[in-house]
């Protein structure tokens, strides 16, 4: 894994993706921006969800009419995550907070792959509820609280408290960060 | 002119208290996108209606009604958090074009939804051609406050 992602930030686009003065801020600022579209729509659906508003707004018309934006916006946060990654892979796979972020990500995953594949199926039942059954509301609270957190934990990938190269640090931060330390 | 009210927000205590922590800054950060997130699901629910597109089943005033204690506690979590991050760098910030065009920008974008477009949309059923150019306003309003809030990390 370490040498594939050693070559991949030694490819020339890479090098040049991180040290271009204009494309990198343009591709983190678009990623930044997007999360308006993707995770506010997707907070909403959750609102709904969780019963917490949209009262009197069928929660099918947010999975039909409303998600395919949400989808866009994923689209967009994709894209641009995985360029951003690419621009310099080692320094993300070795952050704890990009790591933290991967966690909570399939964890959110999970949660739209249950929400789609069990609970939505019964939606006809309860689709103007002002209050949804209970795993409609967890799973609307699961997704809030994981995308609050990847927000966070994405944020703060920026800052190199934890990194590898800063020694020394707690053994629980070694280990969840994957450094390699001199004499292993 | 201004200058020494923005030398007196960096030295304020909380100015201070912030730009002394290592963590602060970075914690309020996040927060701070928190409330975009929040802001942006708000404010885009109504006026994708507004565009004719989105939630189309409900009317305009239904959604408006619905979205608007989160657009207001969106709105909320930024204010509090930009103001503080704004304290601890505010000679930086003076001297920073993408401030200014977000600080200036942002009472029109709040003027604009709480004035302009909740009158609209309080009374609105319909997508219009005015509805439409309301939405459209509104969008553009906050992606040049959100995107010149970007840019201040990066000039």
């Amino acid at each position: 894994m370490r040498s594939f992602l050693e070559w991949l930030g030694n490819t020339s686009w890479s090098v040049s993706l991180l040290e271009s003065f204009w494309v990198w801020p343009l591709i983190e600022s678009t990623h930044v921006l997007a999360i308006m579209l993707f995770v506010g729509s997707a907070m909403m659906m959750d609102l709904r969800l969780m019963g917490l508003r949209f009262g009197g707004v069928r929660a099918s018309d947010f999975t039909s009419r409303l998600l395919p934006w949400t989808r866009g916006g994923f689209v967009v946060m994709a894209i641009t995550g995985v360029l951003l990654f690419y621009s310099a892979p080692l320094r993300y796979y070795y952050n704890i907070f990009f790591r933290f972020k991967v966690l909570l990500l399939i964890v959110a995953g999970i949660n739209i792959w249950v929400f789609h594949s069990r609970i939505h199926r019964s939606v006809g039942e309860w689709d103007l509820d002002d209050a949804p059954p209970t795993a409609a509301r967890v799973a609307g609270a699961v997704s809030f609280l994981s995308w609050t957190l990847i927000v966070i934990a994405g944020r703060m990938i920026a800052y190199n408290w934890f990194d590898c190269d800063l020694q020394p640090q707690p053994g629980l931060v070694n280990w969840a960060a994957g450094c390699i330390l001199p004499g292993e | 002119m201004l200058l020494p009210f923005f030398e007196w927000c960096e030295a304020t205590f909380l100015g201070r208290v912030v730009r002394e922590s290592i963590w602060m800054f970075p914690v309020l950060e996040a927060i701070h996108l928190v409330g975009l997130c929040i802001l942006g699901g708000a404010i885009l629910v109504v006026d994708f209606r507004l565009l004719g597109t989105g939630l189309k089943d409900s009317t305009i005033a239904e959604l408006d009604l619905q979205a608007r204690p989160w657009l207001t506690t969106g709105v909320t979590i930024l204010l509090v958090t930009g103001v503080l991050l704004f304290l601890s760098e505010a000679i930086k910030c003076y001297y920073n074009t993408s401030f200014w065009v977000k600080i200036l920008t942002l009472p029109v974008a709040l003027l604009f939804t709480y004035v302009v477009r909740e009158r609209f949309a309080r009374a609105a059923t319909y997508t219009s051609a005015y509805s439409r150019w309301v939405g459209s306003a509104d969008m553009l309003l906050w992606f040049i406050v959100a995107a010149g809030g970007r840019w201040i990390g990066f000039s």
